[in-house]
């Protein structure tokens, strides 16, 4: 999908980016159910993720990968490739072995705050009534060289109707995406939370708790979607170390293994978006 | 007419030295970089990037210096399978170090990545964004990385032949010193 980014002055003394001092900056988004199954049905996880790319007209981007979840179940990659082996399938079986979450949580109690939300986690009816956090802490620079460590999230304008659930219907979020971009562009608050002195920003699973001064840096407005099989989000590598000068990575190490790891990723599916263009002109007769 | 030289230009050494110092550490850079998920994962990648163009433009000085100097010739009696070798083996070093950061440049451009040498240095893309392009680029950066190596240990070992075992002067021709 997208849209723009309207900036507010707020962010304006924290941070040099273009895309702060600039009113608008062109977006490209995706929206996305982060399981690794592709046919799952939508009400499956409750997660939720959205990843941006922010377009600065001096040529630098800046792209985010947010979820719907506050914080990651663990700390480091070493400890989330062990969580991926606890979830893998055992060949015998083809399935997980069951025995395997509860082993690997008693042996991560950094996952506790996680586990928490996704007690409480309820998947929202849209992609649109979402909240979507950048989970990894950053730091604003400014100017003047002097850096604030953040960590952002995307607060939407649109609310679930009392009582709404999500439809259990194969690729319901993506129609009522299409359905409400129809009607109008759908917004959300960028929010920069400014950490306080002490607060752990080299481990994403480590909540930021008590009060926080939280700037609103502007509103995304998302205007059209484009399914996702041709659209400019497709080519897209939300690699989370690009940024544009006036914000930088943290010594989070779960930002480096992502970097990496989406470049590996890329270049797999890079290879075969080929046949994936193809398809729909191939299937007229 | 002027005789033979019997080493290669102050110039040509020094630049020979010095790439070959900044392509052996790339090298590593490189493979180390593709094989890390940690944060050497992006210190290394963030070395990488400018170290390779400072490669290409030295490479092209590198050229002119060559085209521009007179090169010590080879030994007399060097038998004609080793003067090919030695001429297919600079062909390819110059034809690799000039490729390889054209490469790269090319693939980031091709990822739709903004080519950022630093936090605010930005290079033009040199491609339009297209990820099929993209995966092709990346491929031949890594295969054509690993046939310079391979280049590389050959050259080392054929100076490594001349100096140690025909002691015909050719490696002296660049290390500047008299036997």
């Amino acid at each position: 999908m997208a849209g723009y980014f309207q900036s507010s002055a707020e962010a304006r003394a924290y941070s040099s980016a273009e895309v702060f001092s600039e009113t608008k900056t062109p977006l490209i988004g995706r929206f996305a159910l982060p399981s690794g199954n592709p046919y799952a049905p939508d009400s499956s996880v409750p997660i939720r993720s959205f990843a941006v790319q922010f377009s600065q007209a001096n040529g630098q981007q800046w792209r985010t990968g947010m979820n719907s979840m506050p914080v990651f179940p663990v700390g480091t990659p070493e400890a989330f490739y062990q969580l991926l082996k606890a979830g893998a399938p055992d060949p015998a079986t083809g399935k997980p072995n069951p025995a395997n979450m509860p082993a690997f949580f008693a042996a991560h109690p950094e996952a506790a705050p996680f586990l928490a939300w996704v007690k409480t986690a309820k998947p929202s009816a849209s992609y649109a009534t979402e909240t979507y956090n950048g989970i990894n802490a950053f730091y604003l620079v400014n100017a003047e060289g002097k850096r604030q460590a953040v960590r952002w999230a995307v607060v939407p304008q649109s609310q679930d109707a009392v009582g709404e659930t999500i439809v259990d219907g194969a690729d319901f979020l993506e129609k009522d995406l299409v359905q409400r971009l129809a009607a109008g562009p759908l917004r959300w608050q960028l929010n920069m939370t400014l950490a306080n002195p002490g607060d752990v920003l080299d481990d994403a699973s480590k909540p930021w708790s008590g009060p926080h001064t939280v700037l609103n840096a502007g509103t995304l407005v998302v205007q059209s979607s484009q399914p996702q099989a041709d659209g400019d989000c497709r080519d897209i590598n939300f690699d989370p170390l690009i940024l544009p000068s006036g914000i930088q990575a943290s010594n989070d190490p779960l930002l480096a293994a992502r970097s990496a790891a989406y470049a590996s990723s890329y270049l797999r599916r890079a290879g075969e978006v080929s046949p994936l263009h193809h398809a729909p002109q191939e299937s007229k007769p | 007419m002027k005789a033979s030289p019997q080493f290669f230009a102050p110039l040509a050494r020094l630049l020979h030295w010095l790439m070959a110092l900044m392509v052996i550490a790339m090298l590593f850079i490189g493979a180390g970089l593709a094989a890390s998920v940690s944060e050497r994962h992006a210190w290394l990648i963030q070395l990488h990037k400018p170290l390779g163009i400072a490669i290409l433009a030295l490479v092209i000085v590198r050229l002119v210096v060559r085209f521009s100097t007179q090169q010590p010739p080879l030994p007399q009696d060097l038998p004609q399978w080793q003067v090919l070798a030695a001429k297919a083996s600079h062909l390819m070093l110059y034809g690799l170090m000039l490729a390889l950061p054209l490469l790269g440049w090319a693939m980031i451009s091709a990822a739709g990545d903004p080519v950022m040498l630093s936090s605010s240095v930005r290079l033009p893309a040199l491609v339009e964004a297209n990820a099929p392009l993209f995966a092709l680029l990346r491929k031949a950066h890594g295969y054509l990385a690993y046939l310079l190596f391979l280049t590389v240990l050959v050259h080392l070992a054929a100076a490594l032949f001349h100096g140690l075992i025909r002691r015909d002067g050719v490696l002296q021709s660049m290390t500047g010193t008299k036997d």
